[in-house]
């Protein structure tokens, strides 16, 4: 990308490469899933490559300060990928990573599902699926209102799409012209009962969105130089619409034995298993 | 499925005048043989020889809006009949019109807060309470946003039928943790509260009387307060713990009842969450009354049970009896007649009083 607003892909001047921060979004989401002996590990791993490329590529924010009112607001509508957000938010230095161990347990800030009264960095609370884009409808009227040129971002899975209030969400941001609206949308193609698309999540999907007005692209979410391209051209597309960026992303990548196992929403992993996970995600660490 | 020979329906309400579908009707005609023209779409409170004041909501958001900034409006096609038109003509830029979608508005009245609003959403109380609850309970109830949600048609103040009658919706809102739930009884009132909910730091639910509205409350020099029951009139005989309009009615029927030598009291309750249970339980621990609750709502889960559990807590052990919608699908027809077939109006409560006594 040339466009002026799009660093090379690396973490927004820093020399650790995008590629790294995944790997060591990974690497926390693990640790944290073990803590528990399970989790949504699955989504966590297979999420990573999009939030190293958010944090570190697309977001303005400030790690210290995670109210600032200038930051870029990034809404988790699934609730259930709190332990990928949180291993982003350790990343990014707005959570400590010496409490990665409190995952789920009583009185942390990292609930199994992610709350915006618990934790530093999570906007909304999602979990109740198909909130999360009505909410950033209204989150982006009021930036607008304010003048304020931040964006909104909601991240949200490809089962969200079988619930009508999504729909709503999408008419009403083209409606009011919502250009500061950017939604991201993994699909890994796994929801409870099994493939998305053998229940309510029919292709194509890019051209639903499109054919609602939204500036929409499909891309392989688990390619950092495709996402960084993409969200480059979200960030910096000229028309008055919103923008969404389907992710086709992979369950539990990285961990290739957990990647040919048959793939569910709630991934089952042995007790001796994490340390294997481990070994398997830094045997293919990128420098 | 309980099928009977009037078709797929199971056991027809007892007190309701649904006939089978297939019997021929002639048009109702009143006791000197007038035919009766009142319809289905006459949706205003009987309000002959009283004062009226038109959209009082819409007028006192306006007057708010004058002094802050941080209030906006957003309503699901309904503007128009929930009075907010008149805020849209007076703040274009400060309305948003959010079309036929309840769940997007409440998630967007949501993010507005989050971003510092204090959003008035409207529609009708049937549909923030059946379609749109999820989204208040998560999106604005758990996180205490300062979003107030204002529905017209409330109770049994449509002929429309079920669809429109929001028969239950205090019942559905009073298991929201965090929210406030305001019934309000007249013009005055409602335009009393429109600032004291915007004041008001958490989530809102307030019912509402829409178009030309009765003026009541002015004469007795009332003031609204979130939270607080208040003693409209004093009498030794009947205690009316009512809420909404329905004090309207408890006020007119204490009239009634002074004229056959009983003395009732009328203590108004228009915030049914959190309850004023320390007033409840003082007005009714005087004793020697009969403690009658009045509300524009189902009998189940909405005043009356609240009062009633409130004095059962309390140890208070008094007379007690409610007034209110029975648990049944109502009918549709003109409001005189369904408020006076289901014992709401002031004869209505009334008689009810003085059978009880």
């Amino acid at each position: 990308m040339n466009s002026p607003s799009a660093p090379a892909a690396t973490s927004g001047g820093s020399n650790v490469s995008l590629a790294r921060r995944a790997y060591n979004i990974r690497r926390l989401a693990l640790r944290m899933a073990e803590v528990q002996g399970q989790g949504y590990i699955g989504q966590a791993l297979g999420v990573a490559d999009v939030l190293a490329v958010s944090y570190f590529h697309a977001l303005n924010y400030r790690p210290g300060e995670p109210e600032w009112e200038g930051r870029d607001r990034y809404c988790l509508s699934i609730g259930h990928y709190a332990i990928a957000l949180y291993s982003a938010l350790i990343e990014a230095g707005v959570l400590p990573e010496d409490e990665l161990e409190t995952y789920g347990m009583d009185d942390s800030r990292m609930p199994m599902s992610g709350m915006a009264a618990y934790s530093p960095g999570m906007e909304i609370t999602g979990g109740s699926l198909g909130h999360g884009l009505g909410i950033t409808v209204g989150m982006a009227m009021g930036l607008k209102r304010k003048n304020n040129p931040a964006f909104v971002y909601n991240l949200m899975s490809d089962g969200e799409l079988g619930e009508g209030s999504t729909w709503e969400a999408v008419m009403s941001a083209v409606q009011h012209g919502l250009d500061n609206l950017i939604c991201v949308v993994d699909f890994n193609d796994q929801q409870a009962d099994g493939p998305s698309t053998a229940a309510l999540c029919q292709e194509p999907v890019e051209d639903k969105w499109a054919a609602f007005g939204w500036f929409a692209q499909r891309v392989d979410g688990n390619d950092i130089d495709a996402l960084v391209e993409a969200f480059d051209a979200a960030r910096n597309h000229p028309a008055p619409v919103p923008r969404v960026i389907i992710c086709r992303t992979q369950m539990c990548k990285g961990v290739d034995f957990l990647e040919a196992r048959e793939i569910t929403h709630f991934v089952r992993v042995e007790p001796n298993e994490w340390a294997r996970a481990l070994a398997v995600l830094d045997a293919g660490a990128p420098a | 499925m309980n099928i009977n020979a009037q078709g797929f329906h199971g056991p027809l309400a007892p007190n309701s005048r649904r006939k089978s579908k297939y019997a021929p009707r002639t048009v109702p005609v009143s006791e000197t043989g007038e035919a009766l023209t009142t319809s289905a779409m006459i949706a205003s409170l009987d309000a002959e020889g009283r004062d009226t004041v038109a959209a009082p909501f819409g007028h006192a958001l306006v007057e708010l809006a004058k002094t802050r900034d941080d209030i906006v409006g957003l309503t699901a096609d309904l503007a128009k009949y929930t009075d907010l038109h008149v805020f849209a003509q007076a703040y274009p830029d400060r309305f948003y019109q959010m079309g036929m979608a309840e769940q997007v508005m409440i998630s967007a009245a949501a993010g507005l807060a989050r971003e510092g609003f204090v959003p008035f959403a409207t529609t009708y109380a049937v549909f923030a309470s059946r379609r749109a609850y999820d989204f208040i309970v998560m999106a604005i109830a758990e996180e205490a946003l300062p979003v107030k949600i204002v529905c017209a048609l409330p109770g049994l103040t449509t002929g429309y039928g079920p669809s429109h009658q929001a028969t239950e919706d205090l019942a559905i809102f009073r298991g929201m943790p965090g929210l406030t739930i305001i019934d309000p009884c007249d013009a005055t009132e409602i335009a009393q509260a429109v600032p004291a909910i915007a004041a008001h730091p958490g989530p809102v639910y307030m019912r509402l009387l829409r178009g030309k509205v009765p003026d009541v409350l002015s004469r007795y020099g009332y003031q609204f307060e979130v939270g607080k029951a208040k003693l409209i009139r004093d009498g030794k005989d009947v205690l009316f713990v009512s809420t909404g309009f329905m004090t309207m009615r408890t006020l007119d029927a204490a009239e009634a009842l002074a004229k056959d030598g009983v003395d009732a009291a009328v203590l108004h309750v228009p915030t049914i969450k959190p309850l004023d249970t320390e007033t409840i339980v003082a007005e009714a621990s005087k004793g020697g009354r009969l403690v009658v609750t009045a509300e524009n709502h189902t009998v189940v889960g909405g005043l009356g049970e609240a009062v009633a559990a409130t004095l059962m807590r309390a140890g208070v052990h008094v007379p007690f009896r409610q007034v209110g919608l029975p648990d049944e699908f109502l009918d549709a027809g003109a409001l005189p007649t369904l408020h006076n077939q289901y014992g709401i109006s002031v004869a209505g409560v009334t008689a009810a009083v003085k059978g009880w006594l």
